[in-house]
């Protein structure tokens, strides 16, 4: 059982009036608030722990190093990876994305068969690359991918000559498998994928579609940043030879994600930044990289950042995750229920198996307009394209109105969106 | 009417309501009694940069003055823009280009728009000075 009462109770934020109207947060996957331990936590890290890390002999470094390490091996059980090594802290998805992008690329493009076992073969083997040219690349995507998780593949085949493959989906937003398994036919190196959309809620098969990958010998990364707040993770079961997720989507702070990379893989990965701590030894003709996961790592890390995100896991951990994950689904099912009612509703995605959020649009009233009149009702949500215009696209519309719960909204708060657009429904028409 | 006088009465009719609810929904009227714009017209030559949904704008001249037609997807943006076309429809390139632009602070949309919508304001304020400034020229 959980109680949202005393779960909010750990949310000050949401204990706020905007236009004079109490403050109803419906815009999640775009950012979950945070709750007070975790805010409480980065605090604490600069009132009595702040120091640069993995380099000081003295007292205060080292007690941060190991605090910022014991963050690694919590996110690691968090989505049980075989070693603390193969989580490396980043950003976010986005910066995630963008190293596997380069790198991966480049240890593709110098080594077809993968075969490097050191970060020196990397890169005698990247010199002979540069000699003789790179092979093309082909990446395929699906259609409901955030462009977080098209661009990046998308600008590295450009540069470099390869071929995006898109994977499509039918009116539901269910992606159609039978076209997805003729596409790794085509043979790409490597498979982006969605674990849920931002957009249209699905939640992809992705066990099923990374074993189809691996089948046709293609490397699979999963873009999980709408669903580690919800569903449970197993990198393991999942068998992905990569994950990515952002901090700030499950309740810590901004600034913090992770990349979850198999060891063999990371190993041959060559790095993506260059800089302080990734380093091993430096001399002006050569530089050797750091071993894992730290030739990953350039530079000061965001260590606050890192604590709060593993307060936040804990937070997570001890919340009574199958409840949590009813209670979510019960929101937007009501949500749904009740919306539907609205004459002109029309939900983009309906996928059975969903997630978190509900997208919509209203017959002749533009998505703008609708979330600039509940905005003043105090119901605060997402409209337009939320980073995947290609799914506008495929649907024919200029964006949705998109309301993303968590595990701190209300029944209450449903209502009180269903009664704002309705209202704003009627202005609007 | 000038142009002061007209955003005098606009602000007036503002200052009538005290909630922004109604004061959207007397921009969204506003946006229903919008001049539409041509259709020959409505191409990526008359879209306006700078704005969320797309706004569309056109401008002639009649007898030294400016006529304005416009149209948008969206009906708030469409508002916004018949609120401008009033002030400066019909009126000479020269007193448009040396209007003075306060009214749009006093009546407050500038802040309780969204940013984005608020540079969506300036590039429409943008491109009808251009018309003007392109008119005079030629008047």
């Amino acid at each position: 059982m959980m109680d949202v009462n005393e779960i909010r109770r750990q949310f000050p934020v949401l204990d706020q009036k905007v236009y004079g109207k109490p403050l109803v947060y419906l815009d999640n996957a775009a950012t979950t608030q945070k709750p007070l331990c975790v805010i409480e936590r980065e605090r604490d890290y600069y009132l009595h722990e702040n120091c640069n890390i993995h380099r000081g002999v003295h007292y205060l470094s080292q007690m941060a190093t190991e605090a910022y390490e014991n963050a690694r091996r919590t996110v690691a059980r968090f989505v049980n990876a075989k070693e603390a090594h193969e989580i490396v802290f980043t950003r976010g998805t986005t910066e995630s994305l963008n190293l596997l992008a380069t790198s991966l690329e480049r240890m593709l493009s110098a080594s077809p068969s993968g075969d490097a076992s050191s970060v020196e073969k990397a890169h005698q083997k990247e010199a002979a690359r540069a000699q003789r040219g790179r092979n093309p690349l082909k990446v395929l995507i699906t259609a409901m991918e955030h462009h977080s998780n098209l661009v990046p593949w998308q600008q590295m085949v450009k540069l470099y000559g390869g071929e995006l493959l898109v994977a499509p989906m039918d009116d539901n937003g269910v992606l159609d498998l039978q076209a997805y398994e003729d596409l790794l036919k085509q043979g790409p190196q490597i498979v982006a994928m969605a674990h849920v959309s931002n957009t249209l809620a699905t939640i992809n098969p992705i066990k099923e579609m990374i074993k189809l990958a691996h089948q046709y010998g293609a490397i699979t990364v999963v873009d999980g940043a709408q669903s580690m707040a919800h569903l449970p993770i197993d990198v393991q079961d999942l068998d992905c030879d990569f994950f990515v997720f952002s901090g700030h989507k499950m309740y810590a702070p901004m600034g913090i994600g992770g990349l979850y990379g198999k060891t063999e893989w990371l190993e041959q990965m060559p790095p993506y930044q260059f800089g302080g701590e990734m380093v091993d030894t430096v001399s002006f003709e050569k530089t050797t990289f750091n071993k894992l996961p730290f030739k990953f790592e350039a530079g000061t890390p965001n260590v606050g950042a890192a604590l709060g995100l593993e307060t936040a896991i804990q937070f997570l951990e001890h919340l009574d995750r199958p409840a949590v994950e009813a209670h979510e689904n019960l929101l937007v099912k009501t949500a749904m229920e009740k919306l539907s009612t609205i004459e002109g509703m029309r939900f983009i995605g309906q996928a059975p198996e969903r997630s978190g959020l509900v997208s919509f649009i209203i017959d002749g009233i533009h998505p703008y307009d609708l979330g600039t009149i509940i905005d003043k009702m105090g119901v605060a949500v997402r409209t337009g394209h939320h980073c995947a215009e290609p799914v506008m696209t495929r649907f024919g519309i200029p964006g949705t109105v998109r309301a993303s719960f968590a595990v701190y909204n209300t029944l209450e708060e449903v209502d009180t969106l269903v009664k704002a657009v309705e209202r704003a429904a009627n202005m609007l028409r | 009417m000038t142009i002061k006088e007209i955003q005098d009465s606009i602000v007036e009719d503002f200052s009538m309501f005290d909630d922004w609810m109604d004061r959207y929904a007397m921009l969204i009227e506003m946006g229903k009694e919008c001049p539409i714009i041509d259709d020959q017209y409505r191409d990526e030559k008359h879209l306006i940069n700078g704005c969320q949904s797309r706004v569309w704008l056109h401008a002639e001249l009649k007898d030294g003055k400016v006529y304005f037609t416009a149209d948008s997807d969206a009906v708030i943006t469409k508002g916004i823009i018949n609120l401008l076309i009033k002030v400066f429809s019909g009126q000479t390139p020269e007193d448009i280009l040396s209007a003075d632009l306060s009214f749009l602070d006093e009546i407050g949309l500038k802040e309780h728009l969204s940013p984005t919508r608020s540079n969506g304001l300036v590039s429409m304020v943008k491109q009808m000075m251009l018309y003007a400034e392109a008119f005079k020229s030629i008047s």
